[in-house]
């Protein structure tokens, strides 16, 4: 069984090859091409089950499971570049639950996408898009799971523009490449430095690789600008880049604008998978963050991690940030995707927090629950969209609850978990153990009040989608108008009623309701097992009430917060008529902001555009005029070469040629002008001969 | 001064004189009557050394002459038909009319 | 040096230098003759009898016509004869210096001098020439013969007036 870490790169391979066989398929196979992403996902899902299975038996004493198979990739020089797989309870946490989402997604997508001509393309990319997040998932090396973050980001650019010719769809795209890359920078520097100072890219190499004890010591003891430690900077860098990819503020600008992809791509990519491929970075680089550094002798764990202070301390605070921001800005969204989507930018932000007060366990099962519930969510919500006729305003729907049954229900599972219903929903168990790890965190409580307020903020603005969605009256529901600004594609006839949406879209709806209450059942303080799981301790693990006065405070207070929210709002909002929001005409001015998103678009148009404009214009100056001027230079030296070497070759050589051939054409001529054809002038020539000849032979005679 | 030398003398004064006519005048004819002038004054040096030089039995200067005037007139005759010939050509008998070979 | 002799030799050049420099082609050949003549009687003088009688034979009776039938066949005697060459004094002067050449290499050469200044006048029989010709000089008398009977072919060939039309043929020899 432990061989199959050996085997890991089967599960990106599976979809990168299915990729491949869909590129080179030709336009109208659709059916092969879903066959083929929807299968090499299934197996990938095996494959990572039979990975999970391995890391649940530990060996005794020794902590986590970690397997590891490195080799050599190509040789350079002297040094080869090598590269790894890595299986830890992280890695196969993550294995199963991405493609366990990403298959009931794929199966989500023949429905959704029936419609649509480029199906197989769509299916082409999905493919890509799972390779590179598995490739990701189970990199053991800084590099590849650079590459694989680029390839992420890539298909996720393919994706979000799938329709292109839409030129919304095209800029959202562009943006979200673009501020994702500006978070890769930071990211990169990270590796580089992290590089330059372990001299190793692997993680995990007994003993050798840049996250084990060696390195982190060497690192954590290093000091560089402003007293920071090299590791705690090094993990600052590589946090840069999980800003960009899980959408904290400030780089959160692009999440909202991917909407312009279609259901599915939203579900996948920016609520399950690569959105949360940020938390995982920090979850994998977490031994970088450590704060105190103490060995702990040959058994056991390496160091002990401390987190109060350091690179925690600023995850802690950006997570909470983001987690209020985005749930104020969802309050008055009116676009059904949008809503879900600050919603996944709030939760990133929850996750982020728990990452950096509770450490990694903490953030990581949060991230988990989510991913469920947030792609079921998303899948609801393409059920709505595609049984609406692609309508996304939820001003316009209403009274689904009747029309869609089966949407309801589930959508209404995967809302109570968000929202953090008690007791039977993953999301509350997931996002109870953030705020309890945040209300004993010792720098500060403010973090445990701001998630505490996103909570009430979460469990109001979820309320109101779900009574626009399902429970408002439908009075202009038959209006004739079609989606304004999405799916323009869609050739169905207008004034038809909603209806639900075909089994298998509702199918997928329906499993993944059904393991978000499952999922419940792994985290609850009487069986910790994901805990315990990560830690490797999993034979310790005790069934029973192990939780202290704190933690049920806690869960006091989050039901209380859930009961606030979900009252408030269904208030305000069952009595009001659907023309005027609530909210909005009590709060008119707030409310204007909160729908304008805070306005930070618009801020960043006002400055960073503007700086980068005006870079750009200078740049071309520079250009046109320095470099221009520099190349011209050189080509005048070049053509004056070129004019001397041909005067050269004119006036020297040739004239000399010339002039060469014109005198011995004088002298031929002058020599003509012997032959005169005279035969006197030749009997004289013959005389004076004569003369000559006896004046010397007389001369030779006498001497 | 014996004889010899004034008959020598004669001699090479009708040489030079027949050489001058033949190199000055544009006549063909003329120019052949010089050669004729040259010719004879050979043969009266030929003669003028039979009669004072050694050895005259053996009469070589005499059989020298003798052959002397036979080709002497045979290239006069020859000569004389070319001009002739030349004359029907080029409608002039005059040396520097035949001047093709001019280049 | 008898006057015989200076009178000879006056007439002969004379004439020479007369046929050379008259305007009239006819009276240039008639001078040529007379010097021909002249000459004649200068081996008279010297005792070359029978080359005497040769050369009156052939270069009087012969070329000298020779010379008045081509004059008379080339109209040259009608026309007046133009201004002498271009190359006069050219000409002139090559003379002059090969006559000078010559007078030095004759006053000057030593051999000359050793020469006795009088002998007796060999005999001259011409049964003496008749044996020499065919003895000694048999060679020389068949190949002028030849010689002869060529440039009398040639000759006339040359001089032959071609026939209307067709083009003279220098050599023509199918075989």
């Amino acid at each position: 069984m432990k061989g199959i870490v050996n085997q890991l790169w089967l599960i990106p391979a599976l979809p990168l090859l299915a990729a491949g066989i869909i590129a080179l398929l030709k336009r109208p196979q659709r059916k092969p091409a879903a066959a083929l992403a929807i299968g090499s996902m299934a197996l990938a899902f095996l494959v990572s089950c039979v990975a999970f299975v391995a890391t649940l038996q530990p060996e005794a004493g020794k902590g986590a499971v970690q397997l590891t198979h490195n080799f050599a990739w190509f040789d350079l020089g002297g040094s080869a570049l090598r590269l790894g797989w890595l299986l830890d309870p992280l890695t196969a946490g993550m294995l199963v639950m991405v493609t366990f989402v990403g298959s009931l997604i794929f199966i989500f997508s023949t429905g959704y996408m029936a419609d649509d001509e480029n199906f197989t393309r769509f299916f082409g990319f999905l493919a890509l898009f799972a390779a590179a997040m598995l490739g990701l998932l189970i990199a053991n090396n800084l590099l590849f799971l650079f590459m694989c973050w680029e390839l992420v980001g890539v298909a996720s650019y393919l994706l979000i523009g799938f329709w292109f010719h839409k030129p919304s769809a095209a800029a959202a795209a562009k943006k979200a490449f673009i501020t994702t890359r500006i978070g890769d920078l930071g990211f990169f520097l990270g590796i580089v430095w992290l590089y330059h100072e372990s001299g190793t890219l692997l993680f995990y190499d007994e003993g050798a690789g840049c996250l084990e004890q060696t390195v982190v010591t060497k690192l954590f003891w290093q000091a560089t600008v402003g007293g920071l430690s090299v590791s705690t900077a090094i993990s600052l860098l590589l946090f840069c880049g999980a800003v960009g990819k899980s959408g904290q503020v400030p780089l959160h600008v692009w999440l909202p604008d991917a909407m312009e992809g279609p259901t599915p791509v939203s579900a996948l990519i920016h609520a399950a998978t690569m959105v949360a491929a940020g938390v995982f970075l920090m979850a994998r680089v977490h031994p970088l963050m450590a704060t105190v550094v103490t060995p702990l002798g040959e058994a056991g764990s390496a160091f002990e991690f401390v987190w109060d202070g350091g690179a925690p301390f600023v995850i802690a605070w950006v997570g909470a940030i983001t987690a209020v921001f985005a749930a104020l800005i969802a309050v008055a969204q009116n676009d059904i995707k949008r809503i879900l989507a600050y919603s996944t930018v709030s939760q990133l932000g929850y996750m982020m927090l728990g990452l950096g007060v509770g450490g990694p366990a903490v953030g990581m099962f949060h991230l988990l629950t989510h991913a469920f519930f947030k792609a079921l969510l998303f899948l609801g919500a393409g059920s709505v969209i595609h049984g609406s006729h692609h309508e996304q305003d939820i001003r316009r729907m209403g009274g689904l609850r009747k029309l869609m049954p089966v949407t309801f229900a589930t959508y209404a599972v995967g809302m109570m978990a968000l929202a953090g219903f008690p007791l039977v929903f993953s999301g509350f168990w997931s996002k109870d153990e953030v705020l309890h790890a945040a209300m004993i965190w010792s720098p500060s409580k403010l973090p445990f009040a701001l998630a505490l307020f996103g909570a009430v903020l979460t469990s109001f603005y979820m309320t109101r989608q779900m009574w626009y969605v399902f429970f408002a009256p439908r009075a202009e529901a038959a209006h004739a108008e079609p989606a304004a600004h999405h799916d323009d594609h869609h050739a169905h006839g207008h004034a038809h009623e909603p209806y639900e949406s075909p089994r298998v879209m509702t199918v997928p709806l329906a499993i993944l309701a059904g393991a978000t209450v499952l999922l419940s059942l792994f985290a609850t303080p009487v069986w910790p097992w994901f805990h315990a799981y990560l830690g490797g301790h999993l034979d310790h693990l005790h069934v029973g009430w192990s939780a202290d006065s704190a933690a049920l405070l806690t869960m006091v207070l989050s039901v209380i917060a859930v009961a606030v929210g979900v009252g408030v709002s269904w208030r305000l909002y069952s009595r009001s008529s659907t023309s005027v929001d609530a909210v909005g005409s009590r709060f008119p001015k707030l409310f204007k902001a909160l729908e304008g998103r805070l306005f930070v678009d618009e801020f960043y148009a006002a400055t960073v555009f503007r700086l980068n404009a005006a870079v750009a214009t200078l740049s071309d100056w520079f250009d046109r005029f320095v470099w221009g001027s520099v190349v011209e230079l050189t080509a005048l030296v070049a053509k004056a070469l070129a004019f001397v070497s041909r005067s050269v070759d004119e006036q020297g050589i040739n004239f000399g040629f010339d002039a060469g051939c014109q005198t011995t054409r004088g002298a031929g001529w002058l020599a003509s002008k012997l032959q005169n054809g005279q035969t006197q002038c030749y009997l004289r020539i013959l005389g004076t001969g004569v003369v000559v000849l006896i004046v010397a032979l007389a001369w030779m005679g006498k001497n | 001064m014996n004889p010899l030398h004034g008959y020598l003398l004669v001699s090479a004064l009708l040489f030079a004189v027949g050489l001058a006519g033949a190199l000055v005048r544009r006549n063909a004819i003329l120019v052949l009557v010089g050669v004729e002038l040259m010719l004879n004054a050979a043969n009266l040096n030929f003669l003028a050394f039979w009669r004072y030089g050694p050895n005259p039995e053996a009469l070589t200067g005499v059989m020298f002459v003798i052959f002397a005037i036979g080709v002497a007139a045979a290239e006069a005759a020859v000569g004389l038909a070319l001009v002739i010939a030349i004359y029907r050509h080029y409608r002039s008998s005059n040396v520097e009319d035949v001047a093709t070979m001019k280049g | 040096m008898t006057l015989a002799f200076a009178i000879l030799a006056g007439l002969t050049v004379g004439a020479a230098i007369a046929a050379m420099t008259l305007r009239n082609l006819v009276h240039c050949s008639l001078c040529a003759t007379v010097s021909l003549v002249g000459l004649a009687l200068l081996y008279l003088n010297l005792g070359a009898e029978f080359a005497a009688f040769v050369q009156i034979l052939v270069y009087v009776g012969a070329v000298a016509i020779l010379i008045v039938f081509a004059v008379l066949l080339t109209r040259s005697g009608e026309a007046p004869a133009g201004r002498v060459s271009y190359g006069l004094w050219t000409g002139l002067g090559v003379a002059l210096a090969v006559f000078g050449t010559l007078a030095w290499a004759i006053g000057g050469s030593s051999a000359l001098k050793a020469l006795p200044k009088d002998s007796a006048v060999p005999a001259l029989p011409v049964k003496d020439v008749g044996d020499k010709l065919v003895g000694d000089f048999v060679l020389p008398l068949q190949v002028i013969a030849l010689l002869l009977t060529a440039a009398m072919l040639g000759a006339i060939v040359i001089a032959m007036r071609e026939a209307k039309g067709n083009p003279q043929p220098a050599t023509r020899n199918p075989q």
